[in-house]
């Protein structure tokens, strides 16, 4: 066993199921000086607004901001790919003295002009929340003289965790909701939803929205995978809001739900227990059209079948393999511990950069006793857990990835660097595929392990 | 059509930067730190700018990247950090036991106005640092320069704050390699033992950043400057700074502080690069060039001459930081090949004028920008094609998009391998340099050559 430090701030953020009684600590700000693997404001607003495609993402700020988020996230779309490109006011020492107002108008005004996006978001970062520029005044301004929406979204950095940074995403979002209309001439089923929450990674929000579009639902929006403004705008019209990712979009499922009257259920297109849930929870809301269940019903029975007996071919490979599991949201988290018991392997860390107690009584009531539970962890907590554990897979994000390999361990990405979908039944099968190749990829025989 | 939204029309902008060719200040400090032996980078800011500078140096490097941060929250915006980086440095000697922490700052802290030497001392006062280990720092606005601008300021911080002189000088030369690659580091490192030479690299991120896979996480990994060394930098007889812009400022802040001469040489890239800071690292050091490195001299030579009607009037893109550029550019064009667009996101004038003294014979007109974007060096593609783009990963879209070969070479580069484990400097770098561009020349060539054109042998 490796001998390291807690910090003893940090020992009430870390829990063995079966050890004590649970009491964990989370939703904390993490210490100055250990080292997080958490992100800022700005990181929440920017990975939730960023796939809109047809809008422009003005990063307001310093370079880096504008550098580091560049295209990050390869969230596709199926159209126009303006969201690619990396706009910036790129503020230099004079601007920040005398302040970047002037920057800012003349940038917006350049662009619009040259691209006529459907809208604009503007992006404050840190520096911009210090030196004070009235960011909101100068997008008013904006709109009006060019006649789009132009939102601010308040993402200085410091203000708060990666959390808040999705609420500013959201309010956004909601000033651009009920400003649209959908097509009414022809005839549209009444039984439409906006897809919450889902952000088109490897195009993942195609493969749902084809599901739904089986089932005899009409998707109103996606957002914001593949998004467009247009449908964002109309989204009111539809009559369920479905939250894949609830961490980021519950603050605008509530909003809608106030103001439109439109209810929200939270769902997971992860993993086959999960996506079928999600499909019959749908279809349940519409029970009114009973055809609308037995499409899901004929649906979800002809995807299982044809993926299961691969299935069941790699869970015998698996059987009884160790899994670890580092994540962003706690939500992931849920389903990834379903997804793997699917395939016969065992979760005996799980932990998460957000989650707050609610999730973290949830993780405890899916986990077997002996499993660790983490909040904010750093990169010695997670290797001390990892060889302790014995674990042949570890599940996270980019800077777990290396942590893993250099330990001579299996690693799937489950955040920013997936290629592959893993969402539906389809993504189920990529999923296991993929922590098939890792974990009994021969590479381990020549490798040291735990040295 | 990924950038299908680039405009050919070449219009000046001043308020707008589209698709950078640079990043900021922090990440720079935080590789140069890490080429100290057993040192955490600590960024003193809010934990975004921190969580991306980690994040791009793991995707770059492939490798684990520690590093701390003050977590500033709302508060310490409006009170400053001092509270935050005083807990953190605590926090870091108790839990993880480093030789050294070197701070940086970020545009946040250093808006605010932190004084980080005043924080550092009352930490000390307090007690807060145990006997025999240090806290260096540097300041790294990022509304200055550039991610080069950084790694030079924390590499003259090393020199400024643990460089000692002790009147008499030993045989031992510092060479300080430069923003490269730690296979670059390496490779330095090698030659200049295969010419019999003692040195100090500094900073040095081989072995850190392409180590081995041990089977163990090891948050500081055998490789990097020890502080032992960089102490005796100032006892050196002299000090071999490659690319100015990255490894000036300490060189010179060491020839201030302990009197060690110095001599700013380009990055050794290519032929005549390589020529120079092997000749200067001779003649500093009073040694002779051993027959192994005329040998690698001779082998590179021999594929210039092999293969140089493949070369012959291609015109090159090139983006990047200002030191590779200057001898990329030189090295281009002694086999015969034009840069005409080259663009650094960096800024600094001197970059221009060096570029248009460097290519003043081509027979294309060239473009030069300083501070400029990759949206600009599109569209001069567009109105002026090349036959070859090198440049870090984000070029991979316009060559894409205008379908034209391309060579990655830089930072950050976020889709390949190979950059961290081999060199591009030195002879055998050059060797390593031009197969790439051989490569991408001549597939281009096997795929595009009619039927009646296509040859077996090349
Ligand atoms: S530019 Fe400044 S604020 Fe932005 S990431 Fe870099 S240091 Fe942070
Ligand atoms: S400056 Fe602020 S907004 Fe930008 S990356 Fe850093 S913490 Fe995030």
């Amino acid at each position: 066993m490796t001998a390291i430090h807690i910090l003893k701030e940090r020992e009430k953020q870390i829990y063995e199921k079966g050890s004590q009684p649970f009491d964990l600590t989370c939703d904390k700000h993490s210490i100055a000086g250990s080292i997080s693997q958490r992100a800022c404001v700005f990181c929440g607003s920017r990975v939730v607004l960023y796939p809109i495609a047809d809008a422009l993402h003005l990063v307001h700020g310093p370079i880096g901001c504008a550098a580091y988020t560049w295209d990050i996230r390869g969230a596709l779309s199926s159209g126009p790919q303006l969201h690619r490109f990396s706009f910036s006011t790129d503020l230099k020492e004079k601007d920040v003295i005398f302040g970047g107002e002037k920057k800012l108008y003349q940038a917006l005004n350049t662009l619009i002009d040259t691209y006529s996006p459907k809208a604009a978001f503007v992006y404050a970062t840190c520096i911009v929340g210090i030196i004070g520029d009235d960011v909101d005044s100068i997008c008013k301004k904006m709109s009006k003289e060019k006649g789009i929406p132009v939102l601010p979204v308040h993402s200085e950095g410091f203000k708060g965790t990666k959390k808040d940074g999705y609420k500013a995403a959201c309010e956004a979002l909601f000033k651009l909701v009920g400003q649209g209309s959908i097509n009414h001439d022809s005839e549209t089923s009444k039984f439409r939803i906006n897809i919450l929450g889902e952000f088109n990674i490897g195009g993942e929000a195609w493969i749902i929205k084809n599901y739904y579009e089986k089932i005899g639902v009409q998707v109103v929006s996606v957002m914001t995978g593949d998004s467009r403004i247009d449908d964002i705008k109309s989204a009111h019209e539809a009559s369920l809001n479905v939250v894949q990712c609830s961490g980021s979009m519950t603050t605008l499922a509530k909003m809608m739900k106030e103001k439109y009257d439109i209810p929200f259920i939270r769902v997971s297109y992860f993993g086959i227990e999960d996506v079928s849930k999600a499909l019959y929870d749908v279809s349940a809301h519409f029970k009114d059209n009973p055809q609308i269940l037995e499409n899901t019903k004929k649906l979800v029975s002809s995807e299982i079948q044809n993926i299961y007996p691969e299935l069941q071919k790699i869970k015998k490979a698996l059987f009884g393999k160790k899994a670890a599991i580092y994540v962003g949201g706690a939500f992931k988290a849920f389903s990834l511990i379903k997804a793997l018991r699917l395939i016969g392997m065992d979760v005996v860390l799980v932990g998460s950069q957000t989650g707050d107690q609610d999730d973290y009584k949830m993780l405890k009531e899916l986990c077997d006793d002996g499993t660790v539970i983490v909040d904010d962890a750093n990169p010695l907590e997670l290797s001390k857990y990892i060889v302790e554990k014995k674990a042949d897979l570890v599940i996270g994000g980019v800077k777990e990835r290396p942590i893993a390999y250099k330990m001579g361990i299996g690693f799937c990405d489950h955040n920013h660097e997936r290629k592959i979908p893993l969402a539906g039944f389809i993504g189920m099968l990529n999923f296991a595929k993929e922590v098939y190749a890792t974990v009994m990829s021969p590479v381990w025989k020549f490798a040291p392990r735990h040295l | 059509m990924l950038l299908r939204h680039t405009t050919d029309k070449i219009v000046e902008r001043h308020a707008l930067t589209v698709n950078p060719a640079k990043t900021c200040q922090p990440i720079g400090a935080m590789y140069a730190s890490l080429g100290i032996r057993g040192c955490i980078p600590h960024s003193h800011g809010s934990q975004g700018c921190y969580a991306y500078h980690r994040s791009t140096l793991t995707r770059h490097y492939k490798e684990p990247v520690i590093a701390a941060t003050s977590s500033f929250t709302e508060g310490s915006s409006v009170f400053g950090g001092q509270a935050n980086l005083i807990q953190a440095i605590d926090n870091l000697f108790t839990i993880y036991s480093p030789e050294v922490i070197a701070v940086h700052t970020t545009c946040l802290s250093e808006t605010i106005g932190d004084d980080i030497p005043q924080i550092v001392k009352k930490a000390e006062a307090e007690g807060k640092i145990p006997k025999g280990k240090y806290i260096i720092h540097t300041n790294t606005p990022s509304y200055v320069g550039s991610h080069v601008t950084g790694f030079s300021n924390m590499t003259k911080s090393m020199v400024d704050y643990l460089s000692q002189g002790n009147g008499h000088k030993e045989k031992c030369i510092n060479i300080i390699p430069g923003f490269v690659e730690p296979s670059d580091m390496e490779e330095i490192k090698r030659i200049t033992s295969e010419l019999g030479i003692k040195s100090i690299v500094f900073p040095d991120t081989s072995n850190v950043l392409n180590g081995p896979m041990t089977g163990k996480y090891k948050m500081f990994p055998k490789g990097g400057v020890t502080v032992e060394d960089l102490k005796k930098t100032g006892c050196s007889i002299g000090t071999l700074a490659l690319g100015r812009l990255a490894s000036g400022a300490a060189a010179r802040a060491l020839d201030t502080k302990c009197k060690v001469p110095c001599e700013l040489l380009d990055l050794p890239i290519g032929l005549e690069a390589t020529d120079t800071f092997i000749d200067t690292l001779r003649q500093v050091a009073g040694v002779h060039v051993p027959d192994s490195i005329n040998i690698e001299r001779g082998q590179l030579l021999d594929i210039i001459c092999d293969m140089h009607q493949y070369f012959y009037g291609k015109k090159v893109g090139l983006v990047g930081d200002p030191d590779q550029l200057i001898s990329l550019s030189k090295f281009l064009i002694s086999i015969d090949m034009w840069p005409v667009h080259i663009v650094t996101g960096t800024p600094g004038k001197k970059f221009e004028k060096r570029i248009r003294e460097i290519t003043k014979d081509s027979p294309y007109k060239v473009n030069v920008k300083q501070s400029g974007d990759m949206f600009l060096f599109h569209q001069w593609i567009k109105n002026e094609p090349v036959d070859l783009l090198i440049g870090n990963t984000y070029v991979k879209y316009i060559a894409r998009d205008e379908d034209i070969p391309f060579v990655r070479f830089g930072f950050p580069i976020l889709d390949r391998v190979g950059h961290s484990f081999f060199p591009t400097v030195g002879y055998r770098g050059g060797m390593r340099l031009l197969e790439k561009i051989l490569d991408a020349l001549l597939d281009r060539k096997d795929r595009d050559s009619s039927e009646t054109e296509f040859e077996l042998v090349m």
